[in-house]
């Protein structure tokens, strides 16, 4: 049987419209200007936890690959470092190997970032903005550091924990943890499962200072190296954004990128191209910012109490 | 030995966990925008029938249980074990009394029940829904009571006790609902 019909209701894609709209507007009233990059590059984000898809082209130099973005990320810090000032995009990303209730492999982003606003600037905007999104919650939110958070869950201090302490409470909790590769990402599975219960409580909670090895492409804080100026802001438990006060040095761009190609080739997987724009955009100069990427698809699920991303897409994976 | 990764996780899905064979009630896929990606699963033991949830990193493997869900007719019991045989290939298979369970409460000769196995072997036994039993002691109820008000305990030819309507009485087969162990109806009623 052909299944042509939208699964989004009418009055849920009439809502996304809306919501647009008012994205719009709040980034109208306050100068932000709307920028419009590629979808497709020739670098990808080596990020080890992201898999980028990639595109086989006519004409393409040397016959590589371009790669479906999976954020605007590269090419918005290339106009910043331009002059471009604070900008936004709203744009389709694609993430190969993600599907499930909150997850399809293309959805919609909003990413922007502010010059000139630190880490609590930023989430202070995000709370605004997420405030007028979501009715049900009132700005601000609750704002907890990573590592108060955890040991509130947990009960152990994450900075004095040693390996044999989370790999006990990794197995506790019912963490499945195998013996061939054991400590990657298990600080982050402990995280998600022993903080749920809290958060799912929560109408909304900015978790901020992340450890410095999820530091991803935020700054590590001044005042103490163990952790970087990265945040994540929850609704009822739903991760909705991600921002960091912006790595801008090339040098220290540049290790990060290759120690996730080096991951990315323990675990063998493909290696990813280096953005050189970026790092030469980085070398001649980025204006101090932060900048934050939002799932639209997740905000409109929230905003219309909807079990599943799909129910607020026209056309997900599945039906795609 | 057969396994599964992750991403063919779905609910009815068996699986090995610490030597014991559990089968996969609910799969979520759960990833943080940038970081690990995991499944959060619910399973249940099928030993225990315990339901616990456990958490596995995206793209691991599992070994697969080999367990099978079968329809089987309960044939008789030897004193030690439940014999049951598979009414299409006539294989027959002996159940231990953990395996059988609080079946034995319920089930007669000829009875067809949902079977488990596991390696071969009968893990699990559940009676049918809905049971007829002949009751084979009960006290005489007051004479004239057709209100089915109060009610009394009467013993069934499998020896399990149920508590019954004043007016039910000796010798009489009635319906049970084996999941909570109550009277329904007389089994002549319907």
């Amino acid at each position: 049987m052909s299944n042509w019909q939208p699964c989004a209701s009418p009055g849920i894609l009439r809502d996304r419209a809306e919501l647009l709209a008012t994205i719009r507007q709040f980034f109208a009233e306050r100068q932000v200007l709307e920028v419009d990059t590629p979808v497709l590059a020739s670098a990808a984000n080596p990020d080890a936890a992201i898999e980028s898809l990639a595109s086989h082209l006519k004409g393409s130099p040397h016959n590589e690959p371009f790669f479906l973005q999976t954020s605007p990320e590269f090419f918005m810090k290339r106009l910043l470092c331009a002059g471009s000032g604070s900008i936004y995009q709203l744009c389709h990303v694609f993430r190969d190997d993600e599907l499930g209730r909150y997850h399809n492999p293309e959805f919609t982003m909003l990413e922007w970032y502010r010059t000139g606003f630190d880490m609590f600037g930023l989430i202070e905007e995000v709370e605004t903005l997420m405030g007028l999104l979501i009715p049900a919650i009132e700005a601000p939110a609750t704002r907890i550091s990573y590592h108060t958070l955890f040991e509130q869950a947990t009960g152990l201090d994450l900075r004095a924990a040693s390996r044999g302490d989370i790999r006990k409470l990794a197995a506790d909790l019912g963490i499945v943890v195998s013996p061939q590769h054991p400590d990657d990402g298990l600080v982050e599975m402990i995280f998600n499962t022993a903080t749920l219960p809290w958060m799912e409580q929560q109408p909304a909670v900015v978790v901020h200072h992340f450890p410095a090895s999820q530091a991803s492409l935020a700054k590590l804080s001044p005042d103490d190296p163990a952790v970087a100026l990265r945040f994540e802001y929850y609704a009822g438990g739903v991760e909705l954004a991600n921002g960091f006060q912006e790595l801008d040095d090339p040098i220290e761009q540049r290790r990060r990128f290759e120690s996730e190609n080096a991951r990315r080739r323990e675990r063998g997987v493909r290696a990813m191209p280096i953005d050189e724009q970026l790092i030469a955009a980085l070398e001649h100069g980025m204006p101090a910012c932060s900048g934050v990427a939002a799932g639209i698809d997740r905000i409109l699920m929230i905003r219309n109490s909807q079990p599943d991303i799909a129910s607020v897409m026209a056309f997900p994976f599945a039906h795609a | 030995m057969a396994t599964y990764n992750t991403n063919e996780f779905r609910g009815g899905l068996k699986i090995m966990l610490d030597g014991d064979p559990y089968s996969i009630i609910e799969n979520e896929f759960v990833k943080p925008g940038k970081g690990q990606a995991f499944n959060r699963v619910k399973v249940r033991n099928l030993k225990t029938g315990r339901v616990i949830e456990k958490t596995f990193r995206s793209g691991e493997s599992v070994d697969a249980a080999d367990v099978l869900d079968l329809t089987l007719q309960y044939l008789y019991n030897d004193g030690e074990y439940w014999h049951f045989m598979d009414p299409d290939t006539f294989e027959q298979y002996q159940a231990s009394k953990t395996a059988v369970g609080e079946a034995v409460n319920w089930i007669k000769e000829q009875d067809l029940c949902s079977v488990i196995l596991w390696n071969g072997q009968p893990l699990s036994v559940e009676a049918p829904n809905f049971v007829t039993l002949k009751i084979v002691e009960t006290d005489p109820g007051l004479k004239g009571d057709t209100s089915g008000g109060g009610g009394k305990p009467a013993t069934l030819e499998t020896g399990a006790v149920v508590r019954v309507p004043l007016f039910v009485q000796v010798e009489e087969v009635i319906k049970v609902d084996t999941r909570n162990g109550e009277y329904v109806s007389r089994a002549k009623d319907e």
